[in-house]
């Protein structure tokens, strides 16, 4: 889908704030409500807007149990499917949150969410390494994010501007 | 900060009106929960790679002096960037001078002009610091107003209507502080054919180029004939988000800058060094960190304007700058009223039209360098305070 500039506008705004009143999305670029609850619509349809969540910090939720792990996986491609039909077999898994194709000294960088490190490593030696295409794992656990996606997760958004100047 | 009358303090410096924006900093300053948009600087922090180019300059050790002009390969980035970004030729070696802040450019080129008695014609709305920097060169300052029925364009005719045997400048800023007001091409044509004819510089206090929304920007110096007569002010605070760097510049044609160099390399010395590593940075790589600001500034512009208009403060679309200047004179106040009020009842600090000149009463000036989310609760509570107004009335 090509988008026009407005429906570009609409993107880049709702890609950093997907809870702005339509109202104010409106005013900000300049034409109507309809309009643009319209083009929001088409590009929901079009899935340039694939879906709206929220980025959560578990780890300010007191004691709840949650561990993320990258786990670089070694596979061999099958003829005519290459590597699409063992990254399917992965990440049709619940667990499995990612799945990237690599380049370099692995092939697959899955990330899986786990209430425990046991249970991870459960799901790895029980499924993820007894794949028939896989040939070798390693995980890492994640032990703290500072910024995912773009967001940084511990920051002061202080205004540090003095009140009234020139 | 009142203060008493010191015999040792000049005629000069007591003459010397205390900037109307100092008042509301007060007032403002002493309050809790204040929404402001009284702000005259960008909401953003300096992009990290600029900030990082500053910390690897110190790491390295570079605290020393640069020359008086700045830094050279500040000064071939400056005129790489005229050159590209506004079609104007400078010579690095000759033309441009590295100054602390736009404002002390300003204050350099008056100091440079004038001979006692020299008029400077002024626009205004316009930024504080004209008028002073003016007579405490020893100029005379001779303010012409902008009208809002003109959305605060000024005219040739009225410009003409002022100019004396001693007219030896006009100072024009576009984008305008606090109006917002962009001149275009053929508005800054008439007044270069001005200044031709009688012989005149143009001080071009062009600091908010890179924020223009609408029109492709101009630069005074960029019009036929204008390059010889023009003294551009440019600076890294607002399109670069750097205000509390103090990085500016000023071009002009070398006769002058080498004046201008005399006083500054007396008065300055250079500019601050890790700013200066900083501005090469920032020049080099800054771009998409300036166009995306842009991008942001315009959304919210858009979104300011059209909020002001529905709760009925009358407000033109401002081409530049990031702020709005309402018209206010329909809730029956003047500007300080309206300000004041405002701030104490509602805990939003604008700043009043008037202490950017006469022709400013009757506005407010709104900086939209602030999130939506604090523009639309100012919004809310300003359409709180006029209704209560109308309730009273």
């Amino acid at each position: 889908m090509k988008l026009n500039a407005m429906e570009m506008e609409i993107v880049e705004i709702l890609e950093k704030d997907a809870r702005i009143a339509i109202e104010d999305l409106a005013k900000m670029i300049g034409i109507s409500v309809e309009e643009t609850v319209q083009s929001i619509k088409k590009l929901e349809e079009n899935k340039v807007i694939v879906e709206y969540i929220s980025i959560v910090d578990w780890t300010k939720v007191e004691e709840h149990p949650g561990v993320t792990a990258m786990i670089d996986v070694k596979v061999t491609p099958k003829r005519g499917v290459g590597f699409n039909e063992i990254a399917e077999r992965i990440y049709r898994f619940d667990e499995v949150s990612s799945v990237y194709l690599m380049s370099g000294t692995y092939d697959l960088s899955v990330i899986v969410e786990g209430k425990s490190m046991n249970e991870v490593a459960h799901f790895v030696s029980q499924k993820l390494s007894t794949l028939e295409s896989v040939l070798s794992t390693t995980t890492h656990f994640i032990l703290k994010k500072y910024k995912h996606d773009g967001i940084i997760f511990e920051t002061e958004n202080k205004d540090k501007r003095i009140v009234v100047s020139p | 900060m009142e203060s008493t009358k010191s015999p040792y303090v000049s005629k000069l410096a007591n003459d010397l009106k205390p900037s109307g924006i100092r008042r509301f900093f007060d007032l403002a300053a002493g309050m809790e929960g204040v929404i402001s948009l009284g702000v005259g600087e960008p909401d953003f922090v300096t992009p990290w790679h600029v900030r990082e180019a500053a910390i690897s300059s110190l790491e390295q050790g570079y605290t020393s002096y640069t020359p008086n002009a700045g830094l050279l390969e500040l000064r071939e980035e400056i005129a790489n960037y005229m050159r590209d970004r506004f079609n104007v030729e400078y010579s690095p070696a000759t033309d441009i001078i590295v100054t602390v802040g736009a404002s002390s450019a300003i204050d350099l080129a008056m100091r440079t002009i004038l001979d006692p008695g020299d008029e400077v014609i002024i626009v205004e709305p316009c930024f504080v610091s004209y008028v002073p920097t003016v007579e405490l060169a020893g100029g005379v300052a001779i303010q012409v107003q902008a009208l809002k029925e003109n959305e605060f364009k000024i005219l040739p005719s009225q410009l003409e209507k002022v100019i004396t045997k001693k007219t030896k400048a006009i100072m024009l800023c576009s984008p305008n502080n606090p109006t917002g007001t962009m001149l275009s091409k053929s508005e800054l044509e008439g007044i270069a054919d001005l200044a031709k004819k009688n012989d005149l510089l143009i001080i071009a206090d062009e600091i908010y180029a890179e924020l223009s929304y609408d029109e492709e920007y101009t630069s005074m110096a960029a019009i036929e004939g204008m390059h010889e007569r023009t003294i551009l002010v440019n600076g890294f605070s607002k399109g670069f988000a750097m205000t509390g760097w103090r990085l500016g510049f000023v071009c002009a044609p070398p006769e002058i800058s080498s004046a201008m160099l005399k006083i500054h390399q007396y008065a300055l010395m250079c500019a601050s060094t890790m700013s200066q590593y900083a501005a090469i940075e920032a020049l080099k790589n800054g771009r998409p960190d300036v166009d995306e600001m842009v991008k942001s500034y315009r959304r919210r512009r858009n979104y300011i304007v059209q909020s002001f208009n529905e709760i009925g403060l009358e407000c033109h679309v401002p081409g530049g700058a990031f702020y709005a200047f309402p018209s206010i004179t329909s809730t029956g106040l003047t500007s300080q009223q309206f300000a004041e009020q405002l701030l104490m009842k509602e805990g939003v600090a604008v700043v009043p039209g008037d202490v950017f000149g006469e022709s400013g009463e009757g506005h407010i000036r709104c900086s939209y360098a602030s999130s939506l989310e604090q523009l639309s609760e100012a919004v809310k509570r300003i359409k709180r305070f006029i209704d209560h107004l109308n309730e009273e009335r």
